[in-house]
């Protein structure tokens, strides 16, 4: 069984039930509590997988899940990411009902995640997608407004489609190769029914795309990222898709060449980056923008995906563009909940002359996910791209060039606004009292991060390709 | 040496930013001392500039960046890049002195420039792709903030449209260097080894593809014909030292790169392709001129003959490349004009900017039929657009007569047909009379009434930038002497 290797999904786990269980016995403004409980779970969490990184790669619980250089890289992003969050929720959430049970949902919907990055076995796949998307639904909900309602609703339908979904195509799968392990299903899928392979492992990405939120089963995530308040967007956008793109890397990577998968993941990944820069263009709310601008992040981010297996590059690269976009995709939603009222990109004419440093933030940011030098996407973005030509994709890194260039023009309509002389009548004093001091300093952490990491790429490519 | 070269610039723009309480006219000499400093740099490294063995560097520096892919942080110059570093950083210095009356944010305004300075600096120096790529987005992302923070008119529409045009010319250009390095054999980036490995010799059509992507980027940074109508917007309604840095400066990144990337890596793919550069080169020269002599705003006129003199560069390394045994002296002739105008361009480009930034400041209207007469109530600045106008044509005495005529007579040589060229200086020479004649002549009227003369911080912004033009038209063998051997490895290169 060997479950002290699974430490850090434990501790994150045992986190959420006591925040759950302590936020029931504490007081309304006692709550920051479970915060803190929240809080040292996941750096313990963080520490544990960290110390774990150099180790050998090794499997738990009879060979169902793995513990290599991937599976750490993701505990370390995930638990981090989580931790920013709560660093957005000091300021969105503190001292409202509810508190604690977000806590828990997050450390839930996370250990989940993790779940899905190390699993080694279909059915591991299935529990890890069930626990990141439960939790998930109750936290686009749990703001009771009529639009997070009806993100709610559509997230859950949406997710039990595509659940039932994945749970055919494991189905499937184990019907015509009596495994779900992938040590077995390597050789077995190889002599099993095309037909029918085809079928289930299609099914199953697509359960993963939902969770990745990438086209076809993309949705629910710009409502999600508008109606939901901002700590749980940012959340939702983020960190879910860190186990979702490994789980999907790990079934591709074990796929034989009986079908062109290449192509289908390289079709999926083309489909999403165009889809969600298309629809990205005309939106006036700015993390509904960033919504869309997640869904295109998956395209990118499906692109080493594609080419599992076929290039050296492919898998250092995806855990770069994985850390990388964790990174900025946080700051720019952190920028978003300093300024709870500024809900229109409108609204943010002259932010940067009235707050240096949070322009200065949500501008590495934008760039960073636009995939400008220094910032570490950029590196993700050009070592996908390399993997991609360098497996003899080189069509699809044009066009994810082609695609990076058209989302220029809506980072930029945020962008543009930022350094304008006009600040909006009635906003710089309402800015006074309610920019969140928590959400700044994570903002302009992240963003600093975003462009450290680009510079020291070299050392963080050293250590994701042990 | 290189870096400290380099990164001073960021340096102080940093410390600038991280100093909100330092007073404005403290930021405004700051930047002018920090400048003044490189560019003494700059003249110590010349001093002690011998040229490199064919295919290496002087001065290099190189670090481990991100080994995974292979590229790293290496830096270093030759005779291609060290006249640019110079131009560099003396078309700075001008910028930092004229902006000493500039009012709005200059601590702001300074640390942007101090910024865009590292950056330009850095992609001249670069031998990485990666590296060399870092330096033309930051220079994009940079100029962007310039236009839509200081500029005026259309600023926001025009930055947005310089931002978009020129960051799709610039992922071209990482399309092509992806290409180049997947190509290569081990795998990398570093420029040096690429040149010496000449990755897609014999895959015509892979390397027609991976050149097509390269040209691509850097035609539109030049720009060349069709890719420049992003240019008169950009420079109508920038501010003027960011005009001055955009013609003088930027628009040689897309030149430089043709020499320093295009044309020793990808050497097969050149020769069989030069024609249709040569092409371009033409079209642009004379496209640019007739639009130019069109116009009737100073500046768009200006930034038009930018793209007639760019024209020029592109001509004659698009010559260089028609290789024939007897021409080997011709073409490095060319190459070494081609070099010489990027000087002379930046220096003669960026002093007739901040001209017309005289003029908008003070009578707000870059309308040439709006003035009449000026030479009467501003008779230094009459002299030095006299100056600026004849180095611009090329008239003998000024740098541009060293550079054109060198382009001329290394381009016939190798390929007659870019005699139809000559038809540009023509255009040119006419249109800059005419604009001398219809601004500075005749009675004082409209505009010209009560025009204040040059100020001693414009002046010695605009004056030493003529002067240089003029040292070099005289005395040509000071820069020559650094480019021709540089000029002659590249020759060689390209006719391997």
């Amino acid at each position: 069984m060997r479950p002290a290797l699974l430490a850090p999904e434990i501790v994150l786990f045992l986190g959420g039930l006591a925040a759950l269980l302590g936020g029931s016995f504490l007081a309304r403004t006692r709550q920051w509590v479970t915060r803190a409980v929240a809080a040292a779970a996941l750096l313990v969490a963080a520490a544990l997988a960290a110390l774990d990184l150099p180790g050998p790669a090794q499997v738990a619980m009879e060979g169902t899940f793995t513990v290599d250089t991937t599976t750490g890289v993701a505990r370390v992003v995930a638990a981090l990411g989580t931790l920013v969050v709560l660093a957005l929720a000091s300021d969105e959430i503190a001292g409202t009902p509810r508190e604690s049970e977000t806590y828990a949902l997050l450390l839930f919907s996370t250990t989940g995640t993790l779940i899905l990055a190390g699993a080694n076995d279909l059915l591991v796949v299935t529990v890890g997608f069930l626990l990141a998307s439960v939790p998930l639904y109750g936290l686009i909900g749990i703001a009771r407004t009529p639009l997070g309602a009806e993100a709610a609703m559509k997230t859950y339908l949406l997710g039990a489609l595509f659940g039932i979904l994945l749970l055919t195509g494991v189905t499937l799968l184990y019907g015509v190769t009596a495994t779900t392990s992938y040590a077995e299903l390597t050789d077995r899928l190889a002599d099993a029914p095309a037909g029918v392979v085809a079928a289930g492992v299609v099914a199953v990405l697509g359960g993963l795309l939902f969770k990745a939120g990438g086209a076809p089963a993309h949705f629910w995530v710009p409502d999600a990222a508008q109606g939901a308040g901002g700590t749980v967007a940012a959340f939702l956008t983020t960190v879910p898709k860190i186990g979702a793109v490994i789980a999907a890397y790990r079934l591709v990577e074990l796929l034989p060449d009986t079908l062109a998968w290449p192509l289908l993941v390289a079709l999926l990944a083309v489909a999403s980056m165009t889809l969600g820069n298309l629809a990205a263009y005309w939106q006036t709310d700015p993390r509904r923008l960033l919504g869309w601008s997640t869904v295109s992040q998956v395209g990118y981010l499906l692109v080493p995906v594609a080419v599992a297996g076929r290039s050296d590059l492919a898998l250092p690269s995806l855990l770069l563009y994985l850390a990388g976009y964790t990174v900025t995709n946080l700051s720019a939603f952190a920028v978003t909940t300093a300024f709870p009222q500024r809900r229109e990109l409108r609204s943010y004419r002259g932010m940067g002359r009235a707050h240096p440093w949070l322009g200065a933030a949500l501008v590495v940011a934008l760039l960073g996910l636009v995939g400008t030098p220094p910032t570490v996407v950029f590196v993700g973005k050009l070592t996908t791209t390399a993997a991609a030509w360098d497996a003899g994709y080189a069509w699809l890194a044009v066009l994810v060039l082609v695609n990076t260039v058209a989302s220029l023009f809506y980072y930029l309509r945020w962008i543009a606004p930022l350094y304008t002389h006009q600040e909006t009548a009635g906003h710089h004093q309402q800015d006074a009292g309610t920019e969140g001091r928590w959400s700044r300093s994570a903002a302009i952490g992240t963003a600093a991060l975003s462009l450290l990491l680009g510079i020291g790429a070299g050392a963080l490519w050293a250590t994701f390709s042990l | 040496m290189l870096s400290l070269i380099v990164f001073l610039p960021l340096a102080a723009a940093l410390a600038l930013m991280a100093l909100p309480r330092l007073g404005d006219g403290a930021a405004r000499w700051a930047w002018v001392a920090v400048a003044a400093a490189d560019v003494a740099l700059v003249a110590a490294l010349w001093l002690a500039y011998e040229p490199p063995a064919a295919g290496r560097l002087a001065f290099e520096e190189r670090a481990q960046w991100i080994p995974g892919v292979n590229s790293s942080y290496h830096v270093g110059v030759d005779g291609l890049s060290l006249p640019l570093v110079a131009m560099t950083t003396v078309v700075f210095l001008a910028c930092a002195v004229f902006a000493l009356r500039s009012g709005d944010r200059p601590r702001t305004q300074a640390a942007l420039f101090l910024f865009l300075q590292s950056v330009s600096l850095g992609l001249f120096v670069a031998a990485d792709l990666i590296l060399f790529f870092l330096f033309f987005d930051l220079s994009i992302v940079g100029m962007y903030f310039v236009i839509a923070g200081w500029g005026h008119g259309d600023a926001g529409r025009s930055a947005m449209k310089f931002f978009l045009y020129t960051f799709l010319g610039s992922l071209a250009l990482l399309a092509g260097f992806i290409g180049l390095y997947v190509a290569a054999d081990p795998h990398t980036f570093d420029m040096v080894e690429l040149a010496e490995q000449t990755p897609l010799e014999g895959s015509s059509t892979a390397g027609a593809w991976v050149l097509a992507a390269i040209l691509l980027g850097l035609a539109v940074k030049t720009p060349t014909v069709p890719f420049h109508t992003w240019l008169p917007p950009a420079h109508t309604d920038a501010p003027a030292i960011g005009s001055a840095v955009l013609a003088g400066v930027l628009l040689k990144m897309g030149t430089y790169g043709f020499v320093r990337i295009a044309m020793p890596m990808l050497p097969e793919a050149w020769r069989a392709w030069a024609w249709v550069i040569v092409v371009v080169g033409i079209v642009s020269v004379v496209y640019g001129a007739l639009v130019a002599l069109a116009q009737t705003d100073f500046k768009r006129m200006v930034a038009y003959t930018s793209v007639n003199h760019m024209g020029y560069v592109v001509l004659a390394v698009g010559a260089a490349g028609i290789v024939a045994d007897d021409t080997v002296q011709a073409r490095s002739v060319a190459v070494t004009g081609a070099v010489t105008q990027m000087v002379s361009h930046g220096l003669v480009t960026a002093a007739l900017f901040l001209i017309a930034g005289v003029m908008w400041e003070r009578a707000g209207t870059y309308d040439m039929g709006a003035y009449g007469g000026l030479a009467d109530r501003a008779p230094r600045l009459a002299a030095l657009f006299a100056v600026g106008a004849f180095a611009s044509l090329g008239l003998p005495g000024l740098s541009g007569f060293i550079a054109e005529f060198q382009i001329f007579t290394g381009s016939i040589a190798a390929a007659p047909v870019t005699a139809v060229a000559l038809l540009g200086i023509l255009i040119t020479a006419a249109l800059f009379l005419r604009a001398l004649q219809r601004i500075f002549t005749g009675a004082t009227q409209g505009a010209s009434v009560g025009f204040g003369d040059l100020r001693p911080a414009e002046l010695w912004a605009i004056g030493p930038l003529l002067a240089l033009s003029l040292l070099i038209g005289v005395l040509p063998r000071l820069l020559l002497d650094v480019i021709e051997p540089a000029a002659q490895v590249l020759v060689q290169l390209v006719g391997r």
